[in-house]
């Protein structure tokens, strides 16, 4: 740790004003305050600090994901051995490896052309790097099938940078998930590859699947009427799926991670599940086909509902602000994935478009609670007078 | 009556005049400064749209479309004025746009003169011909469901623009790239709505 700091403390001088790096000075700073809490201090008024900055903010979402991502990995090797029907002959190691080797490059390209836009732009734009991106370069892959070519990541994460992020000025100024951006925008530029039944697990070239394998995803499924889920397997999530967000449990590990430290929104989660469940149960008692039938609950763990909720919806930047309004977008972000879900044949999956809308519509709620605050303001401060 | 729910939720949602047909963009793109005043249009859209579709919808069943001038006698069975659709829905929209600028002038002086010279040009926003020529284009069978295609459409069309102008407020405290500030920022707003909007398309009810 020491050597560490001397080294640094040794380049510094060549990355300050003057010095020959100094080009290179925002590059310097986001790799010193990566791994030394910087000790700047305010000049003047009082302030008030604690060492929760932007990056420690991040490192604590990224370590949440952690098991939705270890767990995503191990989850493609076993879907992988079991369509090839040699789950059998396979430790556990295998198969985590083999996953492991399937979703490292997705992490690696997303990471370096979405760090790679983000070193352009603080460059050019004069100012330090911000570390917005951290998180959502491992949502990316996360969100991704595993069968998603590398070229697919890295344009789908370079709109998602500029378009989604960078034109809005950058790290917590976007007005959508620059995660789901990537995904909705591969989803409508290449729909072959982000949906159907084939994408879902990995089949190498040549191998053979065993009778009867289907690599449909519970979601495809109940659309096309078969609603018989493995409620454990779904829960535990050894079903097919996007990389990460297969299992409800790991995303509950997180979940708990967020909302234990403050940084995920509980009342978004709460809200959220709150919204489905009161769709679901109403769509179950109108139901004319199997899909509507669906108990309401089930809902919660197939498809990316949970990691939806958790890691997207709870989105401090993208989700509003207000203490009331995070109720009104939680529950709205419900019912509109189980209506997306359930009533749009065109999606199998409502979970995306739902917080993308309710994104876009974030800031509109939240100017609605100020303004009803400042009214109800006015009114007490008129009767007192 | 479930039909006319039917119609007024996928006016709102699915054909949504600006994200899905690009309607009426040159006021939505202007007016969408404050959510003050693109309530005020938006409220007044909606207003005209409500007024202007049923009544557009008698003129084309009762005097423009072929044959609609029966009532008259037997001698006008074969009268086709559809010719006069486009003249006539402007007249109609025009005269419904002067009445809602009397009103507002009247009842809410400031929102007049935010609105500015956007409010009679609400007479030339394509979202309201559209919405009339929308109602000749899918036949409605009778004036209640046009006058839920009217109102959903309006509906939809403020939506749009008070969603956008709350997201450009949000957006003036952004340290938006120079190049793009204003206009620039707001197409893209724009397109990345639509995207969101997206959700819906493919829904039949």
């Amino acid at each position: 740790m020491k050597a560490l700091r001397n080294l640094i403390d040794n380049m510094k001088p060549s990355f300050e004003k003057g010095g020959k790096l100094h080009m290179f000075h925002s590059v310097f700073e986001g790799f010193e305050t990566f791994l030394f809490n910087p000790d700047t201090t305010s000049k003047s008024g009082t302030h008030i600090h604690d060492h929760i900055d932007l990056k420690r903010t991040m490192s604590i979402v990224i370590m949440a994901l952690i098991p939705a991502t270890l767990f995503g990995m191990y989850n493609v090797g076993y879907q992988h051995f079991g369509a090839i029907g040699e789950l059998a002959g396979q430790g556990f190691f295998d198969i985590f490896l083999f996953g492991f080797l399937k979703v490292l490059p997705i992490i690696i390209v997303s990471y370096g052309v979405g760090l790679g836009i983000e070193f352009a732009f603080a460059q050019m734009r004069g100012h330090e790097i911000q570390e917005g991106f951290l998180v959502s370069g491992i949502l990316i892959p996360l969100v991704m099938p595993v069968d998603v070519p590398l070229w697919m990541v890295a344009v789908a994460t370079a709109f998602a940078v500029i378009i989604g992020k960078e034109v809005f000025g950058g790290t917590g100024m976007n007005i959508w998930n620059p995660a789901l951006i990537a995904r909705a925008f591969l989803f409508f530029a290449y729909p072959s590859y982000m949906s159907g039944d084939s994408v879902w697990v990995n089949i190498g070239e040549g191998q053979k699947v065993v009778d009867g394998f289907s690599g449909a995803t519970p979601m495809a499924l109940a659309a096309a009427g078969k609603t018989d889920i493995d409620v454990w397997n779904a829960f535990i999530g050894l079903i097919p799926g996007s990389i990460g967000e297969t299992s409800t449990l790991a995303i509950l590990i997180g979940a708990v991670v967020l909302i234990a430290t403050g940084i995920g929104s509980w009342k978004i989660m709460v809200s959220t599940v709150a919204g489905a469940m009161v769709t679901g149960l109403l769509l179950n008692a109108f139901a004319v086909n199997a899909y509507m039938a669906l108990p309401a609950w089930e809902h919660l763990i197939i498809g990316g509902f949970a990691f939806g909720a958790v890691f997207m919806a709870t989105d401090p930047v993208t989700a509003s602000q207000t203490s009331r309004g995070k109720w009104i977008y939680g529950f709205l972000l419900g019912v509109l994935a189980i209506i997306i879900r359930v009533v749009n044949p065109a999606y199998p999956e409502g979970m995306m478009l739902a917080i993308l809308l309710m994104n876009t519509f974030a800031p509109l709620i939240d100017h609605y609670v100020v303004q009803g605050n400042i009214k109800k303001r006015l009114k007490r401060a008129s009767v007192n007078a | 009556m479930e039909n006319l729910i039917n119609i007024f939720i996928k006016s709102i949602f699915i054909d949504n005049m600006v994200f899905a047909y690009f309607l009426g963009m040159c006021s939505y793109l202007a007016v969408s400064k404050s959510v003050k005043t693109a309530t005020g249009l938006g409220v007044a859209v909606i207003f005209v749209m409500l007024i202007t579709v049923p009544v557009d919808y008698l003129l084309e069943n009762y005097v423009l479309k072929e044959g609609a001038l029966s009532w008259l006698g037997a001698d006008f069975a074969d009268v086709d004025l559809s010719f006069l659709s486009f003249i006539m829905f402007i007249a109609v929209i025009a005269s419904m746009v002067q009445l809602v600028e009397m009103i507002v002038e009247k009842f809410a002086p400031v929102l007049y003169t935010q609105l500015g010279i956007f409010l009679p040009l609400i007479a030339v926003n394509c979202a309201i011909l559209g919405g009339s020529l929308f109602m000749q284009q899918k036949a409605f069978n009778n004036i209640a469901e046009a006058t839920s295609y009217g109102l959903g459409s309006g509906i939809g069309w403020f939506l749009a623009i008070v969603g956008i102008a709350a997201i450009r407020e949000k957006v003036q405290y952004s340290q938006v790239p120079a190049p793009l500030r204003g206009l620039g920022i707001t197409f893209i707003i724009t397109g990345l709505m639509g995207l969101a909007f997206m959700g819906f398309m493919g829904i039949k009810l």
